[in-house]
């Protein structure tokens, strides 16, 4: 944990240092605009657009220093801890679930959210859950139907089939 | 008098089929995420937000959906005490004072006790805020009309240095969080000279801006649950909890030994939860303390008094309508969920500040109504189906877990119809997790990405008033105060840090 402290500041505080290089960037349809021309006021215009970014990332890069420094004194909970950052229970959650979560968008895009939906439920419930293969199939099948008629018939906000698409064209005809 | 006919003309608003409906079914969502566990008003509200479209388009007016957000944030104070008693563990972070004598009552055998005292004082909490609310309100709001933009600026940086002053977390990493939520609201175009600003490696995604309920449904919907995945949560046991009309109506009977403790919290509840950064977690937890104080058998709290049930539970549901005051009123909210209401508003088409009461008389009003209706209603069902209350939070959390995750992704997909937005959701969710287990408290960057829009433009165009001299927000009469208030409240803890030293 200790260790996981510092080099997540260290991390933050080169975030806010780029956020704020970007905010001093002009707009590109101007060539001529010079880097960090906009963090300050501007004749007759107030405070240019890169004004607010840039101190309140300088204000992120500050406050990561402090972190910094209470890290070096010790005086904060995680920089006192032995623990690792991530128990090998949280690093087994994290590669399962939030694992799990990245591979349904990625299928979202291949076989829509409905097919993604059903492999979702179907790996959840009987892989990580334990549950039955009759409440599995039940909870897998019956919240992609609702979904459907929720989204697509009633309210009418079709969302992304993938290569499924064909087979919901029946379901068009008859309901939409 | 005026007051009291447009409180009685919004109730028949409120008392519609349709609002009615709504106001119940937000309250019986309210309950459920109550009272689970690692689930709290702050995810039921943002988690449904991208659904309230579809009330809006049947109703045509922005008032039905915030009847049926503020429903679900009053069932979720009154929920969150259900999981307390009978699991011994806060369904919210708002219940956590409600365990302290509400479990060992459960243990001792008097969970109906508990449970019939926590419905009543909430009721009761609720009702004496509202009260509140209305006398305060339109008052509030007509003192607002004459802000400027200095003033609106020095009460958002009041909002924040409350958050920085009174928050209790860790100083540097609540100050990242804010400037992390205001500079993420800054990316897209700036609406006051219209050049592109943050457009991470030119990604066209980018470029409509970080939305709000991209963020909220991302550290509410993915980084929570993933958080509560991970804590323990299997070595509970439920008390046997045998609820009949007959036992109700005996602990009705017996309530008011709980008098004083939901006096307390009723009215300490209320004040405390108009202060940002303060809101319903740290107003029960002022009321069980003071109630224990004021108590003639202090040495009975934490064993089973009812009065640390009352003070803890009326206080949390006051304290929800207290938050709603600076939000309605002023345009700034208390806690995290009246910043996801806020920012409902703003995406159903209404300006939040003191102008909503004079310019929208037709929305403020039938939704202060529904806080007196929806109130009713919540302890109504809170009483009528504790025992439904208590079979689903026997569902398992595998179960729950995946279907708080399809409805977190499929809702952002559905208010905004690109996965660029859905990816970032998750993106968020995971980041807020590890940033999370680091201590760094995230719902300060969730009201600042809502405050940002607003502070960003008045600042700017105070600074413009005055060409660029800061001192504007020092000599003016009511800006002066507020900045000098905000600016003694973030020197604060270095003050009590120096101080600790010296006295070393």
């Amino acid at each position: 944990m200790r260790r996981a402290e510092i080099v997540t500041a260290v991390l933050l505080g080169l975030l806010s240092i780029y956020l704020m290089w970007k905010s001093g960037e002009g707009p590109s349809w101007d060539p001529d605009s010079v880097r960090f021309a906009n963090i300050g006021m501007i004749e007759g215009e107030g405070p240019g657009s890169g004004f607010w970014p840039f101190w309140l990332s300088l204000i992120m890069l500050i406050s990561c220093l402090w972190t910094g420094f209470n890290w070096w004194r010790g005086k904060t909970p995680p920089s006192q801890s032995d623990q690792p950052y991530l128990s090998q229970h949280a690093k087994r959650m994290l590669l399962r679930v939030g694992g799990s979560l990245i591979v349904f968008l990625a299928l979202i895009h291949v076989i829509g959210v409905y097919g993604a939906m059903v492999v979702f439920f179907v790996y959840y419930l009987r892989f990580l859950g334990h549950h039955s293969i009759p409440r599995t199939v039940a909870i897998a099948v019956a919240v992609p139907v609702f979904s459907f008629f929720f989204f697509d018939v009633a309210m009418r906000i079709v969302l992304p089939k993938g290569y499924l698409e064909p087979l919901f064209i029946p379901l068009y005809d008859i309901f939409l | 008098m005026d007051i009291l006919v447009s409180l009685a003309d919004g109730m028949l608003q409120a008392l519609q089929p349709f609002n009615l409906g709504l106001a119940f079914l937000g309250v019986v969502v309210g309950l459920f995420v109550g009272a689970m566990p690692g689930l709290g008003s702050v995810n039921g509200v943002a988690i449904l937000l991208p659904f309230t479209f579809v009330i809006q388009d049947i109703s045509g007016s922005a008032t039905s959906p915030m009847i049926f957000l503020a429903a679900i944030y009053y069932g979720a104070m009154y929920g969150g005490a259900i999981s307390s008693i009978t699991l011994g563990i806060p369904g919210a972070s708002t219940a956590v004072a409600t365990t302290f004598d509400g479990r060992p009552l459960a243990l001792a055998g008097k969970a109906d006790k508990a449970l019939v005292t926590a419905a009543i004082a909430s009721f009761i909490g609720g009702t004496v805020a509202n009260l509140l609310f209305t006398g305060f309100a339109p008052a509030l709001a007509s003192i607002a009309l004459d802000f400027g933009n200095p003033e609106v600026f020095a009460l958002m940086l009041l909002a924040f240095a409350t958050f920085v002053g009174l928050g209790g977390d860790d100083i540097p990493k609540t100050i990242f969080s804010i400037c992390f939520g205001l500079v993420l609201a800054t990316v897209g175009f700036d609406i006051i000279s219209g050049e592109p600003r943050l457009i991470f490696f030119e990604i066209t995604g980018f470029s409509h801006g970080i939305r709000f309920l991209v963020l909220a449904i991302g550290v509410y919907g993915i980084g929570e649950m993933l958080w509560t995945i991970n804590a323990a949560k299997d070595n509970t046991a439920m008390t046997e909890t045998k609820m009949s009309p007959k036992t109700i109506l005996r602990e009705i009977r017996a309530f008011p030994a709980a008098w004083k403790g939901t006096a307390i919290g009723s009215t300490l509840g209320f004040f405390v939860g108009i202060l940002p950064a303060a809101g319903a977690t740290p107003g029960s937890l002022m009321a069980y303390g003071v109630a224990k104080m004021v108590s003639r058998r202090p040495e009975r709290f934490g064993k089973g008094e009812v009065d640390g049930v009352a003070a803890p539970e009326s206080a949390n549901n006051a304290a929800s309508t207290g938050a709603m005051l600076p939000m309605m009123t002023l345009g700034i909210p208390g806690s995290p969920t009246t910043a996801v209401l806020l920012a409902g508003m703003v995406i159903w088409g209404l300006q939040p500040g003191p102008l909503l009461f004079t310019e929208q008389p037709d929305f403020v009003w039938p939704l202060i109504g529904s806080f007196y209706i929806s109130n009713v209603i919540a302890l109504v069902v809170n009483l009528a189906f504790i025992p439904v209350f208590l079979w689903m939070l026997r569902m398992p959390f595998t179960i729950l877990a995946p279907l708080i995750f399809v409805l977190s992704i499929v809702g952002t997909y559905a208010a905004y119809q690109n996965m660029f937005d859905v990816w970032l959701m998750v993106l968020f969710g995971l980041g807020a997790y590890l940033l999370r287990v680091l201590d760094y408290p995230l719902a300060p960057a969730v009201l600042a990405v809502v405050l940002g829009p607003i502070a960003e433009p008045k600042l700017r165009q105070s600074l413009l008033l005055s060409d660029g001299d800061f001192s504007i927000f020092f000599t003016r009469p009511i800006a002066g105060p507020i900045t000098v208030i905000a600016i003694i409240l973030i020197l604060l803890p270095l003050a009590k840090l120096l101080w600790s030293k010296a006295r070393r």
